[in-house]
């Protein structure tokens, strides 16, 4: 086969590869895209957008199921049915449509998108395998963009009932019973929306306590919520594998006993680890920062014109990381000076309620600034929660006591996620609490409750 | 037992009051008859007051520094058998105490609270403006080297207070934490009174009550500390609410990130710019586009091709005249307003005295130092005054005495880092040209590090200026209130001369002599100054007693 050459080689076309080749082709670079699977990579085919689909669809189920029982709004209804085939196939419509939508884009930009498994012969060149055979592409610059996997516990093998992530997104009935392996963020979304649907839940998690990433202020509605809806959570406890029968989990725990818990499905969400088997890395010898690749600034790799983006550069795995960081690279590639110089990578966490943290936590902000103030709003002094009859959680904002300037915003409470950008911006921005209790936050919304939080560390809040 | 009260005895005739300047007794001390209890200090004297009778001190009148009218009572002492004193009468007397037990009665407006109060297990540890120097009372306090919080250790200098003559730095004799500080830079202080309050392991010399009774006493004449003042001072800090004010800070720390916008910074990387190098106008320091676009046109860059406009300066600074430039500006201030000055320029021929001088340096500057032109001249007013003893001379002329003096202390105006100062060369008349060379060596040396004594820096009765190299044509001294004359000394250089039957090149030096037209008329002041001139053209002239 005649061998294609190009400008700028993306190998992946998840959120930061296929956000890197639109750019380039906008930017008038001659760019391919090599992508194995679908385009939207985990994001859009089995992470963010299916999951999300997938709790709203419980969310739903989950109010009708209420109004069957006396409630304060006054509505009852009949007992609610779920078709999950019929959920999971709306939510493949949805992923089809983006699908599409990101190979439209990428063609507008002038890019060309190659479906088949890329690997490195070297530096310049990377030999594609797709349906219609071997194809050897070569490249002034190439992009890794190869992203991640669910990360696979060797005694616990995903395979029949133990299903990752994926799997759990992909089930056409409801589990009687379900086990959660891992209190993160993944496990903790799929594992309430899987109990609100009906399924009996229990989350096992090696930690001492869920979301181990964030302050207990932040996770106590969370773990609230999860207790209020049935839902069992074993901490420090570890998952060894399955009964002899393989239809139980043994664990071990903390008093160093151990139990087997019957299920139906076990879902195994403990993290996930970058995809960097299997794409020629060995070619290359690139320098690495433990499993992942490392970067500098300007997402190059320790090899000229070789660059690296999204999860496979590691943590923070997150979609508008690399979202950001294909927009740069492709900026770079094409001569710009572009540089990493983001202030703030907000973070979302899709748990009933919601949690958002963008910047500094209080204690890191802390070590890095001596003084600091702290603001925080409860959501039951707002109205807008109480009239959505979700007034569980909060909003923080963390500033330096010296100049006011914000280095962090944390918040949970229900439909939070939508604040994720007011935070970022705020502190992207260089706003101090002053700028933020200046401005006019629109009544009645949840979004008062960071102008309050603000008015708090100026120590003269208004509502409460 | 019984009670005497000795009164603040008449000082010196038409004299209604009087500085107490320091006690040498404290409430306790058992003292015998005339024993020294205390120093005053008129407009013209220092007193010291002895005990009139033996006993033990239980009551002072005043603290060092305190103004008392003569026949206020002073000090309070018991003794053996009747006193003079009744208890009923020192009790109505007492008021206020000098111990400040009960707080004054407030005046009309509320009187700022102070209230300083040491941590669980310490104490509080007043330090006082200290005694710098007899005869003075009070200082002006010219620069904190601590702030309110710091940690001292001992022997730690805290703040620097400038005298009529001299500058004195404070030290403490404690280690602990600054709680308070009594004035800020520029504030005139009493001695005595209270300058700074630290916290200091175990007990310390004073308590917060007796603080607070002091301090409101002192501080309420003076501009309150306690008022909400925007301006930063090292004044007592009112207990604000829990978050300071933020400061917009131009200058980040060290390694600090630049605070400013995405497009900002993307405008900066275009413009091939690092951000950390702009500083920043906005709220807590954030760099505006206008930041970048300044900082760009003006320096920051070398754009290529397009002429650099120079930058217009806009800014402006607010110095505070303070220490010793205040005391400059109020003794050229006093001088020049006061006396009529008269200025007589001349033109000195000084070829022969550089011959004289290059032949002695020549000749003795190994064993004895090297000469400069100031010693020449020491020598010739010294010789001058001689004969026109009114030129050596004060003119008090509050009192409307001139006070001639058979002493000649040449005052040398020194330029020093930080002003105009004058050590005093004394006993000239006394001196030969090396003996005075050495002197003011070293004078000017101990006045430009500052080491200068205070009697070093008084006491003169008339004064040389000079420019040095940078020289002038001529320049109109100003005199050295209350002296009479002052002589300053111009630029030499190598001028034509007509000798009769042609020019010839000759060094030659201008003289620029002020007198107090008030006392000295100008015939005098021409005659001294021929004399001078006759003296310096002639140097052998000065060396004839040598």
């Amino acid at each position: 086969m005649e061998e294609l050459n190009c400008e700028l080689l993306v190998i992946g076309s998840g959120p930061g590869g296929y956000v890197c080749g639109i750019r380039a082709g906008q930017l008038g670079v001659d760019t391919i895209v090599v992508e194995s699977r679908a385009h939207g990579g985990t994001c859009l085919n089995v992470g963010c957008i299916p999951s999300k689909a997938l709790i709203h669809a419980a969310e739903e189920f989950h109010k009708a199921t209420g109004f069957t029982a006396p409630n304060s709004l006054g509505i009852s209804v009949q007992a609610p049915e779920i078709d999950l085939a019929q959920t999971v196939a709306w939510k493949d419509g949805i992923v089809a449509r983006l699908n599409g939508g990101v190979g439209a884009l990428l063609k507008r930009a002038g890019a060309r998108a190659i479906i088949g498994h890329a690997r490195f012969r070297d530096g310049k060149s990377v030999i594609v395998k797709t349906d219609m055979g071997e194809q050897l592409i070569r490249a002034g610059r190439i992009v890794i963009a190869t992203g991640s996997d669910p990360f696979e516990i060797p005694a616990l093998p995903f395979g029949g009932d133990v299903i990752s992530s994926t799997g759990a997104l992909a089930l056409t009935s409801v589990p009687e019973r379900l086990i959660v392996v891992g209190g993160g963020y993944i496990g903790l979304e799929i594992g309430t929306a899987m109990a609100k649907l009906g399924s009996e839940v229990t989350v096992v998690e090696f930690a001492s306590k869920i979301l181990p990433q964030y302050d207990k202020e932040l996770t106590r509605p969370v773990a609230e919520r999860l207790e209020a809806l049935g839902v069992t959570v074993m901490l420090q406890a570890k998952a060894e594998g399955l009964n002899a029968g393989k239809d139980r989990l043994k664990v071990s725990l903390a008093d160093g006993e151990t139990a087997e818990l019957p299920f139906d499905k076990v879902l195994v969400a403990v993290g996930r680890k970058p995809r960097t088997q299997d794409v020629g890395l060995e070619e290359l010898s690139l320098k690495m920062n433990g499993p992942f690749i490392q970067i500098d600034d300007r997402c190059q790799t320790s090899m000229r014109d070789v660059y690296a983006i999204g999860d496979v550069t590691g943590e923070p795995m997150l979609a508008h990381r690399a979202i950001a960081q294909g927009e740069m690279t492709a900026e770079i590639v094409a001569g710009g000076p572009h540089a990493w110089d983001k202030q703030c990578i907000p973070a979302v966490c899709f748990t009933d309620p919601e949690i958002v943290t963008a910047g500094l936590s209080p204690e890191e902000a802390k070590d890095q600034f001596g003084e600091t103030v702290t603001g925080k709003f409860p959501f039951t002094a707002n109205g807008r929660a109480m009239t959505m009859e979700n007034e569980a959680g909060f909003i923080r904002v963390v500033a330096r006591a010296d100049n006011h300037v914000v280095v962090g915003i944390q918040a949970t409470g229900g439909g939070i996620s939508e604040l994720a950008a007011v935070f970022a911006h705020a502190i992207e921005m260089g706003a101090r609490l002053e700028d933020i209790a200046g401005t006019i936050h629109a009544h009645p919304t949840q979004s008062e409750g960071l102008q309050e939080a603000a008015l708090k560390a100026l120590g003269h809040a208004i509502h409460f | 037992m019984g009670l005497f009260t000795m009164k603040l005895p008449d000082v010196g005739e038409g004299i209604a009051e009087a500085e107490l300047s320091a006690w040498h007794v404290k409430i306790g001390d058992v003292v015998k008859e005339d024993e020294v209890l205390a120093e005053v200090m008129t407009d013209k004297a220092s007193v010291e007051i002895p005990a009139a009778v033996s006993g033990k001190v239980v009551w002072l009148g005043g603290e060092a520094g305190d103004k008392m009218s003569i026949g206020a009572d002073l000090v309070r002492l018991e003794v053996e058998g009747e006193g003079n004193t009744s208890a009923e009468q020192a009790a109505t007397a007492d008021t206020p105490p000098a111990a400040g037990s009960e707080p004054p009665e407030s005046p009309a407006s509320p009187e700022p609270a102070i209230d300083i109060r040491a941590a669980e297990g310490k104490g509080l540890y007043e330090i006082k403006v200290p005694d710098v120097g007899e005869g003075i009372a009070e200082a002006e306090l010219t620069a904190w080297l601590t702030s309110v919080g710091a940690e001292l250790r001992e022997d730690d200098v805290v703040a620097e207070v400038m005298t009529e003559k001299a500058s004195v730095e404070i030290p403490t004799n404690v280690s602990g934490k600054v709680l308070f500080l009594g004035g800020a830079v520029g504030d005139t202080l009493a001695i005595g009174s209270t300058l700074m309050v630290i916290e200091v392991e175990g007990a310390g010399n004073t308590t917060a009550e007796a603080l607070a009774g002091k301090l409101a006493k002192s501080t309420a004449p003076a501009p309150a500390p306690a008022e909400p003042v925007a301006k930063p001072a090292p004044a007592p800090e009112p207990k604000r609410s829990k978050t300071p004010a933020p400061v917009a800070a131009q200058r980040r720390a060290e390694g600090e990130k630049p605070l400013t916008t995405p497009s900002v910074r993307k405008r900066a990387r275009e413009l091939g710019i690092d951000l950390r190098r702009v500083p920043g106008s906005g709220p807590a320091g954030r760099i505006t586009h206008e930041d970048l676009t300044h900082f760009h046109e003006t320096g920051g860059q070398f754009t290529g091709g397009g002429a650099v406009k120079r930058p217009m300066r806009t800014g402006e600074s607010e110095e505070k005249v303070i220490g010793l430039r205040r005391k400059i500006a109020e003794r050229m201030a006093l001088s020049k307003s006061r006396i009529p000055h008269i200025t007589i320029v001349e033109e000195v021929d000084v070829s022969d005295l550089e011959d004289l001088r290059a032949q002695l340096n020549r000749a003795r500057a190994e064993a004895r130092g090297k000469l400069t032109v100031l010693p020449f001249v020491i020598r010739a007013i010294a010789d001058a005054v001689a004969d026109q003893p009114e030129m050596n001379a004060h003119f008090e002329d509050d009192d409307s005495v001139v006070r001639k003096f058979d002493a000649v202390h040449i005052g040398i105006a020194t330029q020093t880092p930080g002003g105009l100062i004058v050590p005093v060369v004394r006993h000239a008349e006394a001196m030969d040209l090396w003996e005075s060379a050495a002197e003011l060596s070293r004078l000017a040396a101990a006045a430009r590090d500052g080491s200068a004594k205070r009697d070093e820096l008084s006491g003169s009765t008339i004064t040389i200026t000079s420019l040095g190299p940078l020289g002038a044509l001529a320049t109109t001294p100003i005199i050295n209130y209350p002296e009479v004359a002052i002589v300053g000394i111009n630029k030499m250089e190598v001028r034509p001369h007509w000798d009769g039957s042609g020019f010839v090149p000759r060094k030659k030096m201008n003289i620029s002599c002020s007198f107090d037209h008030r006392v000295i008329d100008g015939w005098d002041a021409a005659v001294f100054v021929q004399k001078l001139k006759m003296l310096l053209e002639t140097p052998a002239l000065l060396l004839l007693e040598d």
